[in-house]
């Protein structure tokens, strides 16, 4: 374990204050709602970023907004800090707690409160997760767009704190175009609606300032998202190329005739090697690129888009084309993408990076990726979403070896860097958290995060929500 | 009027305004003078300098502009390349009775867009990156030139829709996407109000990707296509795409419509004039400026806000977004308090006054009031972008509702 990003020194007072906090929380929410044993406060120490671990002061699991309001409006008044939290599969250590933290778990907010067809929106507590969303109304003929490979786990408020993606976002966009409102709770305890059933809400646009906002902005207990009439069907096609620079124009050249897929996913040899062996998806061994372009529609609207399509690989020398004959093979073609991590996690401990590039930079800072972890002594798979430039290396290391864990860490930081270089940013859907947060000066300039940051301290002026993300430590105000 | 020809010359002026507290009016092509609250300012300042498009690369589907450009010479560059803006950006001119060049500063300030934006999203969805002024005179970038970014906090969200308020816009990135192949529309006859906004309904809950839904009540039929729409009040449906899916896609949506009520199709020459008439609101460019009302509400909900209307004023609507976006003259007052309790006893909403006479306007707030809280944070929020509140003071300042 490597101890390179800094967290903020608890406040000693608030350590002290301790015993007195617990019995104060606990008039706050229903007996069972606040976890203070230190054995069960080990599960909320880290997220998905688990080289880092902090012992959180106290975690609360609310019921209601009303009780979460009660506890925000108590956090307030004594400045205890808070930390969000949903299903904590956070990849970039947004969830994270820290010593003198009160971590406020949605997880227990699992009610799905309206669906309505007429309108085509749902509204959710923000503890339902991804999946459950499309679960539900899925019988009816609609889903939830934003996709994240997380699904089965991750919540709708976890989503929009992250502003997170999916596979298919490409066409369908990511949270941020599928969210029309929110319940917030403002950090004194306020509790605000943002947006609602209707498009557009009126004066600024909080509702987008809050998605993605990664827990500094208040906690949201709500969600009415946007459902979508599913397509009449949806069909896969795996490309093998010889190249990342054939595969990385391909996709070029596709979007260029005007052709959106629903997903564009890409994946370079070592990806390929971990995912078949894993899926046994039938992918090809012999290429160094693979694409798994998804078109929607009738049958024939698919035909005509998949000819098109193939007939632009073809341009591009492709190796291997497998167009699916059946739902048992679109499936299995996606469950090899979709098990990338879990796959990769069997062989070897990782970091997953997420950094986005402009589409005409890929191939190249693919090739300079390659070999600032060379560079190293570490290997690299490549999985991603090339339909927008959202790059997903998985540095692979050995978690016990301390050495080895800093040097993966050094490659991250170097690739991202390499991303903001190119045009692109630090990061597309995992978020910055405390992963990417002193990098932020690479990408924005003082004055650049001195007004995002003033505009935050117009939500939390006493800096109490998730202080220790997003933001570099010093400079704050 | 100051025009700066560079970001540094816009910074300086902005600046020199700030140390003497002095307010700007910020303008782009002025297509929308005479739109929201009146703003009291003695110096105009003008994007007009800054044009020219300096990025483009069409298979990256992403475009950066100076944010005085003509819309027109951006359409233009797209066309060229098969491309659009997707969000259907409204020209504001006819229904205004403005002329004026339209910007593309000017369009994501005020977050522009049409029939398409119930599917497609709003401008602000395809907004990616920004370069502006606060009001200390201070450069800012934010966001970036890539589809997904989620990198700090959104200001691109933030200062799209501000109107000029928050800060002087002068480089916007764009996402632009494919103009679909062919359209086509589907009409049905003769629905009610509330008839029409079920058959939106069920057609949006079908897998034929409707991207436009509009209904057309008979008071407003004749002003459309030059009166060539059927008798009665006409429900449109739009289909986009490649001309063999439109095609099987409008005799599915045409074969489910028909137990509304009688059903034709347009073409894709007309759809395109009718499509480009509803998304520029042509029933009310009728060179009057009797109150013109733009309210965003549930889509249900739409046709029972104008019922309860009709039984207290004089008002005449049409609707587009499947009914959650109502164009709503009226005949002599505003109604403003009627129509905004309307739209809160339905669930919610807001309505933006688009037009009024000079009395009517000065008396009534032209964006909808805020709960307090809500009132009080985005207060807070320009105090940090612009602390001396120099940019169009006043102007999107409503007041507090509940
Ligand atoms: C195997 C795996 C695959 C993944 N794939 C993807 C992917 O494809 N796309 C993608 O975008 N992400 C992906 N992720 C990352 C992660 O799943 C997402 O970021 C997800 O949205 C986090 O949801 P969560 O409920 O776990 O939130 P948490 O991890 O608990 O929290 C995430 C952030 O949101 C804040 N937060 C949580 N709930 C709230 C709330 N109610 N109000 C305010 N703030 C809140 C937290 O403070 C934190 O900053 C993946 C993660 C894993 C482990």
């Amino acid at each position: 374990m490597t101890e390179a990003i800094a967290f903020l020194p608890p406040r000693a007072d608030v350590l002290a204050r301790r015993a007195e906090i617990l019995a104060d929380l606990r008039e706050l929410v229903p007996p069972g709602r606040l976890v203070e044993e230190n054995n069960a406060l080990v599960p909320f120490e880290t997220d998905g970023f688990i080289a880092y671990r902090r012992r959180p002061l106290a975690v609360v699991l609310p019921e209601t907004t009303a009780q979460v309001a009660a506890v925000m409006k108590y956090c307030h008044r004594y400045g205890i800090p808070v930390v969000p939290r949903g299903a904590g599969t956070s990849l970039s250590g947004g969830a994270i707690p820290q010593e003198d933290a009160v971590v406020l778990g949605l997880s227990a907010m699992t009610r799905i409160l309206d669906v309505d067809y007429a309108n085509r929106t749902a509204t959710v507590q923000a503890g339902v997760t991804n999946l459950a969303i499309s679960d539900a109304v899925g019988s009816d003929g609609f889903f939830y767009a934003p996709d994240p490979s997380s699904q089965l786990a991750c919540t709708i408020g976890g989503n929009i704190g992250m502003n997170s993606g999916g596979a298919h976002c490409l066409k369908y966009g990511v949270t941020t175009n599928n969210l029309l409102g929110v319940k917030l709770v403002l950090v004194d305890g306020t509790v605000v609606d943002l947006g609602g059933q209707h498009l557009d809400s009126e004066g600024y646009d909080l509702l987008g300032l809050v998605c993605g906002s990664e827990g500094q902005l208040g906690i949201v207990t709500e969600a009415t998202v946007r459902l979508l009439a599913k397509p009449e069907g949806a069909r896969p096609v795996l490309f093998g190329f010889e190249s990342a620079e054939a595969a990385g124009s391909c996709v070029a050249d596709v979007i260029g005739a005007g052709i959106i897929p629903v997903a564009i996913e890409f994946m370079d040899k070592p990806a390929i090697q971990i995912c078949e062996a894993f899926a046994k998806a039938g992918y090809p061994l012999d290429v160094e690129a693979l694409l798994i372009v998804e078109v929607e529609g009738s049958e024939a609207e698919m035909d005509a888009m998949l000819a098109s399509i193939v007939a632009i690989a073809k341009t591009h020398g492709v190796k291997t084309v497998r167009e699916c004959q059946s739902a048992t093979e679109a499936a299995l073609i996606w469950k090899g993408r979709k098990s990338a991590f879990g796959a990769t996690g069997r062989i070897a401990d990782y970091i997953c990076m997420d950094g986005t590039v402009p589409l005409s930079q890929l191939a190249d800072v693919l090739k300079k990726t390659a070999e600032i972890v060379d560079r190293y002594g570490l290997r690299v798979a490549n999985v991603f979403h090339a339909g927008d430039g959202n790059m997903h290396p998985l540095i692979l290391y050995n978690i016990n070896d301390p050495q080895d864990a800093a040097k993966a860490e050094a490659a991250g930081m170097e690739i991202l860097k390499l991303c903001v270089d190119a045009g692109g940013c630090l990061t597309g859907e995992h978020g910055v958290g405390i992963e990417k947060r002193d990098l932020m000066r690479h990408q924005f300039s003082d004055i650049d995060l001195a007004q995002q940051m003033a505009v935050r301290s117009a939500f939390d002026e006493g800096w109490i929500l998730n202080p220790s993300k997003v933001f570099p430590l010093e400079g704050r105000g | 009027m100051l025009t700066p020809a560079t970001e540094t010359e816009a910074s300086d002026i902005i600046r020199a305004h700030a140390e003497i507290r002095t307010p700007i009016h910020i303008r782009g092509g002025g297509t929308r003078a005479g739109f929201g609250n009146l703003v009291n300012a003695a110096a105009t300042l003008s994007s007009s300098g800054l044009t020219g498009i300096t990025a483009y690369n069409p298979a990256e589907m992403v475009m950066t502009a100076r944010a005085g450009t003509p819309v027109a010479e951006i359409e233009a560059a797209l066309a060229a390349n098969g491309q659009g803006m997707a969000f259907e950006p409204m020209d504001h001119r006819a229904v205004m009775g403005t002329t004026g060049t339209p910007t593309i500063g000017g369009l994501f300030a005020v977050n522009s867009s049409g029939p398409r934006r119930f599917t497609a999203g709003a401008a602000r969805d395809h907004l990616l990156g920004i370069r502006f002024v606060n009001g200390t005179g201070e450069l800012v970038k934010a966001g970036g030139r890539v589809m997904k970014n989620v990198t700090g906090l959104d200001l691109v969200k933030l200062l799209a829709g501000s109107y000029g308020t928050l800060g002087f816009l002068t480089e916007v990135t764009f996402k632009v996407l494919p103009t679909p192949k062919t359209t086509a529309t589907i009409l049905i006859s003769g629905l009610e109000d509330e008839t029409a906004v079920r058959a939106m309904a069920a057609a949006m809950s079908m897998s034929v990707e409707v991207s436009g839904a509009a209904h057309l009540p008979e008071s407003v039929r004749g002003r459309f296509l030059g009166s060539t729409l059927p008798e009665g009040p006409v429900t449109v449906l739009r289909l986009e795409g490649l001309a063999a899916s439109v095609a099987v896609r409008a005799d599915k949506l045409e074969a489910a419509m028909t137990g509304f009520g009688p059903v034709t199709r347009l073409g894709a020459d007309e759809s395109e004039v009718l499509w480009r008439e509803i998304r520029d609101v042509a029933p009310y460019a009728d060179s009057t400026d009797r109150p013109l009302w733009r309210v965003s509400m549930a889509p249900s909900r739409g046709h029972e806000l104008v019922a309860g209307l009709r039984l207290r004023a004089g008002v005449d609507a049409f609707y587009d977004w499947q009914g959650g976006l109502i164009w709503m003259r009226m005949e002599a007052d505003p109604e403003a308090d009627i129509l905004r309790h309307g739209i809160r006893s339905l669930g919610g909403g807001h309505a933006t006054l688009l037009r009024a006479n000079p009395e009517i306007r000065t008396a009534t707030p032209a964006f909808e009031p805020q709960s307090r809280p809500v009132a009080l944070l985005s207060e807070r929020i320009r105090g940090k972008l612009d602390p001396h509140g120099i940019f169009n003071p006043g102007l999107m300042t409503s007041g507090v509702s509940r």
